[in-house]
């Protein structure tokens, strides 16, 4: 193929002690699509950040077109053509389309803002790349999917020559998904090179050229895709063949008519979700399949006292519950692992220690004063991180220096020292590396080996299809079906299921 | 070897964090440099020095619950106006009954309702908390010029006027004990209790409180509640120590108490907080104003400068906490 238009070679980069990157070598052809993989902590974000100047790097070159670059802050990157587009979007929500594109370069006539010409320009950028929308509109109105688009519109008419999309699918739907594909192949016909960040394989895949994969900071492999499959990126993922297993579901041992610890009945949330029943024996892993909006997380948020419920009756050990919010829920037994952990599981500029004892503070009290005891805290979180293998130099350590997969750690240890009977689960793997996704996985088969009793609520068919007993398919606010998973022969079958009424 | 030591004790001082300890070595370098400058004018003397402490525990006090206001995210601008309030109902009451515990109780009364409204306009009619206690320092100040048509109302009372303002106890004012007393009770509660993991945690992160079963709406009323009841001691220190109620008593300190707990490294964003920094962080702007006067500049000079030194504690403490990793 073409020439390398950046190259990194033999990139270092440690925090503290802590050995980040070691001896990386990173090589983007010009037009190609370059996924780099790796599980969260794997450094694929160190490097890219170290690619547009957000760190420093300890040693190694970085060359853009054959010549050497000293890239030391987010302007070098720039002024090199690199742009990088962020899961979280940069873009102004009330101003409109042709302002953002411009903002901070906008074009002007006799020292006043060229309105006119910056709304033609902007048309002329965005059906360049096959979006035909009207500039005039506020991003505020857009859905995310395009107003990604539209940043990456931006960095193109500032003229990037390469773009580094983080993630860029996690928040789009199919349809915008097939957009941004048709997006990112006209950007390679007009000799746009990008780095593809993502933790989807199957998009991975079909749309990129070559694999770079990343583990503990180190390259393990960089090859073409047509020499890939999803077999190998994940064995060379998580480095040995053992690990998989854990993966494939295995029948475990419970009493399927046993009592129930939970029993919901007409359970309605609003007018849309209604109808629901369903009931969670002792031991029991119950997986709720359906697409995003189909009502999922409001049962979880429900049963948990986040939402008011109008009607039915929840029953928890065969007597009835009222629950009016989170901290009867929490009283009653349940908890909640929630859907989005850096808003709703954790204070991100707290320790670790602050985060995981902040629901079991009236246990850690001196004996009958209302003062909490620091040597109780220190031991309970010293043994959070123990039991749960928890990553982190201290438990004083502030949760935001953590991967994705230890933070998520950190939510299941706070609830676990609670002892619920019933713990819910939103989404608990979303971002989270292949290892401690296992582990977690672990940890949620332990607890409800306990007799206790789990409700799993994920996007991930497959990972339903590896934990849960008995699964529940929803759609449109209504329960469509219960499987027991034993007769669920293939994802094709669940699949099936989820997308129908 | 040696360069494995050195690179552990750039980890140790990189590790510090620096915004938190900024106002203890901002004090340390402004009273070495106002001992040396100053030290011929009476700086140094017991005398003065103890006088700062008095004049500042007004301040000190109100920016103990201020460091609660602060750190769980909200604002309180009432303060200065219910500590004036607080103020002219212990002096009238006083005036009328010369029961002290009856001017107490009226005194507190109104610091717990105005802390209640405060904190029910915040949470349950969702006002962004700087409007609604802005509007509510109009209102409370308001009140307290037209209670007595701006008049001053005298206290007579000796023993009140000793025990919250002029007294001495083992050659320590009464002030400074009362300051101590407070910082004892905050500082615990702050740290130790169940409310102070609470308090933090919802300035922090409300969403993630929510989810955790913490009540935010009661964690923030009840925080609002102690900054109006500290706000109204206050108030009652200050008519003690003036022997008299005045409307314009307190005027600015919501802005004091501010700076002071800001400068004592709580962030305005909530979440993090000391509230033993909140008081150095109140001595050192008396310290300054202090020696300001000893200077002998101008009011209106003393009220530049002191403003450039909060803007700039703040930038130096803002600057350290922007080290590049």
């Amino acid at each position: 193929m073409s020439k390398a238009i950046l190259e990194m070679k033999g990139i270092n980069k440690s925090f503290g002690s802590v050995s980040v990157l070691e001896n990386v070598d990173f090589s983007l052809k010009e037009g190609e699509v370059h996924a780099l993989v790796g599980g969260n902590g794997a450094g694929k974000s160190t490097l890219m950040k170290i690619m547009t100047g957000v760190y420093s790097l300890d040693s190694g070159e970085v060359f853009i077109n054959g010549g050497k670059k000293n890239i030391q802050n987010t302007k070098d990157a720039k002024e090199n053509g690199i742009a990088m587009i962020f899961q979280e979007l940069s873009l102004v929500p009330t101003m409109s389309i042709a302002e953002n594109i411009f903002l901070g370069e906008e074009l002007t006539r006799n020292g006043f803002r060229d309105v006119a010409a910056m709304k033609k320009k902007s048309k002329e950028i965005l059906n360049e790349l096959g979006i035909f929308i009207n500039p005039e509109l506020k991003v505020n109105q857009l859905s995310v999917g395009m107003s990604q688009m539209i940043e990456i519109a931006k960095a193109i008419s500032k003229n990037a020559k390469i773009l580094i999309l983080d993630e860029p699918t996690a928040s789009l739907s199919d349809s915008e998904t097939v957009q941004l594909f048709r997006i990112i192949k006209q950007l390679k016909e007009n000799g746009v090179s990008m780095v593809y960040i993502s933790h989807r394989m199957n998009e991975i895949l079909s749309i990129s050229d070559s694999v770079t994969i990343l583990r503990d900071g180190k390259k393990v492999i960089t090859d073409k895709i047509e020499n890939m499959d999803l077999d190998k990126i994940i064995s060379h993922l998580v480095g040995g063949e053992t690990s998989q297993r854990k993966f494939e579901w295995v029948e475990r041992e419970y009493d399927a008519d046993g009592d129930l610890i939970l029993k919901v009945d007409n359970l309605k949330i609003n007018e849309k979700i209604q109808n629901i029943s369903f009931g969670l024996t002792k031991g029991e892993i119950l997986g709720i399949a359906g697409l995003m909006g189909s009502g999922r997380t409001e049962i979880l948020e429900t049963l948990f006292g986040i939402r008011r419920k109008l009607g039915g009756t929840v029953e928890l050990m065969g007597k009835v519950v009222n629950i009016k919010n989170s901290e009867d829920a929490i009283k009653s037994g349940f908890a909640l692992i929630p859907e989005d952990r850096r808003r709703q599981g954790l204070v991100l500029g707290h320790s670790v220690k602050s985060n995981a004892i902040l629901p079991y503070l009236r246990k850690l009290l001196v004996g009958r004063t209302h003062l909490i005891s620091e040597k109780a805290s220190n031991e309970l979180a010293k043994n959070d991180i123990k039991k749960l293998n928890i990553k982190t130099d201290s438990i004083h350590k502030k949760i935001n220096l953590l991967s994705g997969g230890n933070q998520q750690k950190v939510v299941i240890a706070k609830w676990l020292n609670m002892n619920p009977k019933v713990m819910m689960l939103d989404e608990p793997t979303a971002g989270v590396d292949i290892g401690a996704k296992t582990e977690i996985i672990e940890i949620i088969r332990n607890f409800a080996d306990e007799g206790k009793g789990v409700i799993l609520v994920s996007s991930e068919l497959t990972e339903l299809l590896s934990v849960c007993d008995r699964i529940i398919t929803m759609f449109d606010g209504k329960i469509t079906a219960s499987i027991l998973r034993k007769n669920i022969n293939s994802e094709e079958e669940l699949q099936n299921a989820v997308q129908r009424n | 070897m040696q360069s494995k030591e050195i690179s552990k004790s750039k980890l140790f001082f990189g590790s510090i964090e620096w915004n938190k300890y900024m106002v203890y070595i901002v004090f340390v370098i402004m009273f070495a440099l106002f001992s040396i400058v100053l030290g011929d004018k009476g700086f140094l003397t017991q005398n003065n020095l103890i006088n700062v402490l008095r004049q500042t525990a007004m301040i000190s006090i109100m920016a103990v619950a201020g460091t609660f206001v602060i750190a769980s995210g909200q604002i309180d601008l009432t303060v200065g106006a219910v500590a004036a309030m607080s103020a002219m109902i212990v002096s009238l009451v006083l005036q009328k009954t010369d029961s002290i515990f009856l001017a107490l109780v009226c005194g507190l009364t109104l610091g717990i309702s105005s802390g209640l409204i405060n904190g029910i306009l915040v949470t349950k009619f969702r006002i962004p908390p700087f409007l609604a206690t802005m509007g509510m320092m109009s209102v409370i100040r308001g009140s307290a010029m037209w209670i007595t048509n701006t008049a001053a109302v005298p206290i007579k009372n000796m023993t009140f006027n000793k025990v919250f303002g002029i007294g001495n106890i083992g050659g320590l004012p009464v002030l400074i004990l009362w300051t101590i007393l407070f910082y004892i009770v905050g500082v615990i509660i702050f740290n130790k209790t169940i409310f102070g993991r609470h308090t933090l945690a919802v300035g922090g992160n409300e969403v993630s409180a929510g989810y955790s079963g913490i009540k935010i709406d009661k964690i923030k009323i009840i925080v609002f509640l102690m900054s109006g009841v500290f706000a109204a001691f206050a108030g009652i220190l200050y008519a003690g120590r003036m022997q008299a109620g005045r409307f314009s008593f307190g005027e600015g300190d919501e802005m004091s108490v501010i700076a002071a707990v800001v400068l004592g490294g709580t962030s305005m964003s909530g979440g993090t907080g000391s509230v033993v920094g909140a008081l150095v962080g109140s001595i050192l702007m008396g310290v300054i104003n202090n020696a300001l006067i000893l200077a002998g500049l101008s009011s209106a000079q003393q009220t530049i400068v002191r403003g450039v030194i909060i803007v700039v504690a703040v930038v130096l403490s803002n600057l350290s906490q922007k080290q590049k990793r």
